[in-house]
């Protein structure tokens, strides 16, 4: 039964942002009230006192007011700088997730949601989340820009085609909650909604393990070997490519001075776009894999990353050359000179 | 000898017969006089050009976005552009400005035969610049830097661009068509004007008393001249400084 | 001569009519018509095709309201449905409330507020009746054959890649149109600048003249980035450059920023002329001078300005960093301070008046209520906490629509009764638009205000279905959406009534002080038979004067 049901005048307020939004909901609701509920009864009260008599005289001018009109300028302009800062301090929570959220990996494409846990289970339109542990939701989008929303949660954001956005959550009561797509993307918009199911803790962990199909971590190793990452980004002297153990979430130094934070976003860039951002010292002959790789297969490598400690990266046991990259569309020449790019001949370790 | 000749002499009289005529054949029933009503024109032409500015500074603020995504690339692109063409574009574009200013400048003067050889130079300076400009454009097709259409990827890749970073390079380029494509037609449109401007010179529509829709289309023109001067620089120059 | 209520029509003519030349019968034919330079005709002209564009767009969105009576929506398909509301938006943002005030009171009235006989540039005005003439005629044509379905908002990469609809030939009415109302905004500002009356100094000026100064500002330096940026979508719809395409290192944030750009500011172009019907009819019929008249001149340009630096908090969630989130949001509550200085100066314009309460100022007095209520949830959206829970839901349809028709639909009615007498000659009936004002009263409350609690309830916009648990407050909407309905067609009906059969007015029926009222109804084809010449404020109502009366 749908805990949305219970009350028609709000939604269930199911997590820890859902409280935090609804109490500044209130009281906005009390100053905006007030103020709407003043004007009114101003306009009211006048209407009535001061109507048009039969056989009144023309009224007496009221002359302006510098200092009321300074009045009702400076105290609504200190009001509304105070509801922002409000607002902007409960956005900068629902912004950052806490470090040891759980992460979910989702992805939005017309008309339905895919998930996928870390340890490897996959659901469709529907989402599983333990109670009172922080979620992060990892989203993108496979082809127009879609939105997630858990209005139970108080949780929006818009899923863009290539490029990550999350949200995160905490649920704080168990039931079943609406997720809707909320950025009109296509004939069945309004049909790409999906459930959130929140359970307890260990109702969560038994759903895991009866779902579970090998964690995401694993498959995220399968796919480092299958696209012969190992080739260049292995443990071994002369390797072409820095390891990439304890990456993920620490600073990578770039080769033009600057330092970015190793997170989801740069992971992604570094396999569709590696000319982007070049780590120092390295040389710039990583082959893009757009379009050979999916967007399931690049959460899958994030897991990885996220769980690949020191000593752990796999041995290369092949010496084939290098991949290269998929051949370049609208080509006029009839050569493929670009397939052999920048990258060198294959060394022996 | 009529008492008029005697109080005016023949120049005075053509002057205040225009000067009546006129009022009552272009003077407009809002306005209380003619330099009001021309005074409002090149007003009106001022706030246009405003309008032109906020068009035209969409596809800067499109320019300068990609430069900051990539700007490396963005760069390189440029330096395929055709400078030369370019350059020499600016010269005859700032030479038929000047042509229109010393067009308005002999209006001003009441010299309409100069009046007429003015615009008929800004209008040819115009038409040359079109002709550049096919020359260019001729030039690029044959230089593959048409995206979407004549396009060689492995080029660009044996230019040192990235096959990531590619479609920055369209981008660019797309830009530039539709930068320098909508300028031409501004530029267009102006030779138009001026043309028919110059049609009305050569019978006699204006005079010192009357010549606003010239001065009208004098700040047109420059505008179109000026908007060059500023995709010159963005389109041709931002790769020059790695040279 | 007080004028509490008027004499119902047919028994008591107020003044003998003066029948005189006047511009509508100054010359016959439909090519006077079409080809007219009068700014008066013109705006008769604007006034029915903005009229028509009104019914079909009120057309769409009934067949949607209907639909949506039940959870499954069985009226008509998803796609029809989606194109019904692309249409209700299409028309209504573009056809309908960026254009009404501007193109048709603002021509008709501002010369003859200013004292001038015409606008700058009639030339130019008539052009601009064709641009949307045609601009609109197209639009409809694309969007009645196969459709759009993107929403007025036409965001990438759905409306460049995704959608087979008629995206391009929408795009291309809709730049004729935006050049229309830039083009009407270049007409006005310099006719303000230029062709005021002697005496007439800018703090003379009625409110009115000083909205549709602040409105044509923000018109021109908005509207080019829209059709530049309209532009650039119907090229990457047809050459696939990439530029919205993130798969080709585009980004389709940025067609969002170029559309927020100008829609923002846009919302502003809709609602500053409202402001300025209202700051002349409240005056009038409570005989007092506007309250704080610099205050409320000068919020005019505040708003304008301002409104250009607000555009992202429409963005808020759809992945702009943080930071930019905070600027916006703090800049969009800078924004509501000019506007809140509008409503306080408002009712106390009321305080120790003398209150008639003929239809415009009904209608007036509703839009201070109906816009003080929408601009108080704007607040709630420019709030970042709560934005990211109601964007994009039903609470954001019912805060723009109380402020485009409980603020701007009202305003618009207000003037339009207002200044009917002055426009036609002829008064309508007092009773039928009384009726009408209330019924259009009620029907908007009972349409809008379940929209703010279901959308709080997370039903997100532009659904064709929905969960059950929604349906109670869908119902009420669609009931209070038919009640609106009958509202909006009365007017129809007594107005075009009154054309025949109402009295004929002088030239002054409400005792206003502007100068527009110091000539006849409806005016001759030159406005003033002598230029006036003007030696006092706009609001003199202590004295009773007119601006030109010594």
């Amino acid at each position: 039964m749908l805990d949305s049901a219970k009350s028609a005048w709000f939604p269930p307020e199911a997590s820890t942002t859902a409280a935090h939004v609804d109490l500044l909901l209130y009281f906005l609701l009390a100053v905006c009230g007030s103020v709407g509920l003043l004007v009114a009864f101003l306009m009211i009260y006048f209407c009535i006192r001061y109507r048009r008599r039969p056989g009144a005289g023309r009224p007496a001018r009221t002359h302006a007011s510098h200092a009321l009109e300074w009045f009702w300028t400076i105290v609504p302009f200190f009001i509304f700088m105070g509801i922002f800062v409000w607002g902007a301090v409960v956005y900068v929570d629902a912004y950052h997730a806490p470090p040891d959220s759980i992460p979910v990996y989702g992805i939005g494409k017309q008309w339905m949601w895919k998930f996928q846990h870390p340890e490897g289970q996959r659901e469709i339109n529907t989402l599983h989340v333990p109670l009172g542990r922080p979620v992060q939701v990892l989203l993108t989008s496979e082809d127009v820009i879609h939105s997630f929303f858990i209005p139970a949660f108080r949780v929006h954001m818009d899923v863009l085609p290539n490029r990550y956005t999350s949200v995160w959550f905490e649920a704080t009561k168990p039931g079943e909650y609406h997720l809707f797509c909320s950025q009109y993307c296509g004939t069945n918009h309004a049909g790409m909604i999906g459930t959130v199911v929140v359970m307890e803790q260990a109702d969560f962990e038994s759903w895991l393990s009866l779902h579970a199909e090998g964690s995401l971590a694993l498959e995220g190793r399968k796919v480092f070997l299958k696209y012969r990452c190992i080739s260049c980004h292995s443990a071994t002297a002369g390797a072409r490519a820095p390891v990439l153990e304890g990456l993920y979430g620490n600073i990578a130094r770039l080769n033009n001075g600057r330092s970015v934070v190793a997170d989801d976003a740069y992971i992604r860039e570094s396999i569709l776009d590696p000319g982007a951002k070049i780590a120092a010292g390295w040389e710039n002959i990583m082959p893009t894999f757009r379009g050979q790789i999916s967007e399931e297969e690049i959460y899958a490598l994030i897991s990885y990353f996220r769980s690949l400690q020191r000593g752990e990266t796999p041995r290369r046991v092949e010496e084939y050359p290098p991949p290269t990259s998929t051949p370049p569309i609208n080509t006029t020449a009839p050569d493929s000179s670009a397939t052999e790019g920048k990258s060198t001949a294959p060394k022996e370790p | 000898m009529s008492l008029r000749d005697t109080l005016f002499t023949q120049a005075e009289q053509k002057a205040l017969f225009d000067h009546t005529f006129l009022a009552r054949d272009r003077l407009e029933e809002q306005y209380a006089s003619l330099p009001h009503q021309s005074e409002t024109a090149a007003f009106g032409m001022w706030v246009f050009l405003a309008t032109e500015v906020m068009f035209f500074g969409t596809l800067f603020v499109a320019v300068g976005a990609y430069w900051i995504f990539s700007p490396k690339t963005i760069e390189r692109a440029s330096l395929e552009l055709n400078w030369v063409i370019g350059g020499i574009n600016t010269v005859v574009l700032l030479v038929s400005s000047l042509m229109m200013v010393l067009a308005i400048h002999a209006a001003q003067l009441n010299r309409q035969r100069e009046v007429f050889r003015y615009l008929v130079l800004t209008a040819g300076l115009g038409i040359a610049f079109l002709c550049f400009k096919a020359l260019e454009y001729y030039l690029d097709y044959r230089e593959n830097l048409i995206p979407g259409f004549k396009f060689d990827d492995a080029e660009w890749i044996a230019r040192g661009v990235d096959a990531s970073q590619l479609g920055y390079v369209k981008m660019f380029l797309f830009l530039y068509w539709t930068m320098t494509g909508f300028h031409a037609i501004h530029v267009t449109i102006g030779i138009g004007v001026v043309v028919v401007m110059a049609v009305l010179t050569r019978r006699g529509h204006f005079s010192a008393e009357y010549y606003s829709p010239l001065d009208v289309t004098g700040l047109y023109w420059h505008f179109v001249d000026i908007v060059w001067i500023f995709v010159f620089p963005t389109l041709y120059l931002l790769g020059t400084h790695t040279l | 001569m007080t004028i509490a209520t008027l004499p119902l029509p047919a028994s008591q003519p107020v003044e003998p009519p003066a029948e005189g030349s006047n511009y509508l019968n100054v010359s016959y034919g439909v090519v006077s018509w079409l080809l007219t330079k009068d700014h008066k005709r013109i705006a008769i002209l604007y006034l029915i095709s903005v009229t028509a564009m009104f019914l079909l767009g009120g057309l769409a969105i009934s067949i949607v309201r209907l639909h949506l009576m039940t959870p499954q929506g069985t009226l008509v398909s998803a796609d029809t449905y989606n194109r019904l509301f692309t249409m209700h938006g299409v028309i209504m943002v573009f056809f309908f409330l960026v254009p009404v005030a501007p193109a048709v009171l603002g021509n008709f009235c501002l010369p003859l507020m200013i004292g001038a006989k015409d606008l700058a540039f009639p030339r130019i005005n008539l052009l601009s009746w064709y641009l949307y003439v045609i601009g609109g005629a197209w639009t409809l044509f694309a969007m009645l054959t196969e459709g759009v379905d993107t929403g007025w908002t036409f965001y990438a990469p759905y409306s460049s890649q995704a959608t087979h609809y008629n995206v391009v030939p929408t795009l291309i009415g809709l730049v004729l149109a935006g050049f229309s109302s830039l083009f009407t905004g270049l007409n006005f500002i310099v006719t303000t600048h230029w062709l005021r009356a002697p005496g007439l100094t800018w703090f003379r000026l009625p409110i009115f003249v000083w909205a549709m100064y602040a409105t044509s500002f923000i018109s021109l330096l908005a509207v080019p980035v829209l059709a530049m940026a309209l532009i650039l979508l119907m090229l990457e719809r047809l050459l696939h450059i990439g530029i919205f395409d993130p798969a080709l290192g585009g980004d389709p944030l940025l067609f969002q920023h170029l559309f927020w750009f100008y829609s923002h500011p846009a919302v502003y172009i809709m609602i500053l002329p409202g402001m300025g019907i209202v700051s002349e009819v409240i005056p009038c019929f409570a005989r007092k001078s506007l309250f704080g008249y610099t205050f409320v001149a000068y919020s005019s340009l505040a708003i304008a300005f301002l409104s250009f630096l607000v555009w992202a908090h429409h963005m808020f969630v759809a992945g702009i960093t943080l930071y930019a989130a905070l600027v916006f949001s703090c800049l969009s509550f800078l924004v509501a301070v000019p506007s809140a200085i509008k409503v306080f100066n408002w009712t106390a314009t009321l305080y120790k008046g003398s209150i008639a309460f003929e239809t415009p100022m009904l209608f007036c007095l509703g839009f201070v209520a109906l816009f003080t209520a929408g601009g108080l949830t704007g607040l709630f959206l420019a709030t970042l906490g709560v934005d990211i829970h109601v964007h994009d839901t039903y609470f954001v349809i019912a805060h723009f629509h109380f402020i485009m028709v409980g603020g701007m639909v009202m305003a618009y009615m207000g003037g339009l009764h207002f200044w009917w007498p002055k426009m036609t000659g002829r008064m309508y009936s007092q009773w039928w638009s009384r009726l009408a004002a209330l019924i259009i009263f009620v029907g908007f409350f009972l349409t809008f205000l379940p929209q703010f609690i279901v959308g709080y309830n997370g039903m997100p916009r532009r659904y064709y279905q929905y969960v059950p648990e929604f349906q109670v407050w869908n119902v009420l909407s669609s009931a209070g959406a038919s009640i609106l309905a009958v509202g909006y067609l009365l007017p129809l009906g007594y107005l075009l009534y009154s054309l025949r059969y109402g009295p004929r007015t002088g030239s002054n029926p409400w005792g206003a002080t502007g100068l527009e009222w110091t000539t006849t109804s409806p005016p001759p084809r030159d406005n003033f038979a002598v230029t006036p010449i003007v030696v006092r404020g706009p609001y003199e109502y202590d004295t009773g004067k007119a601006q030109n009366e010594p």
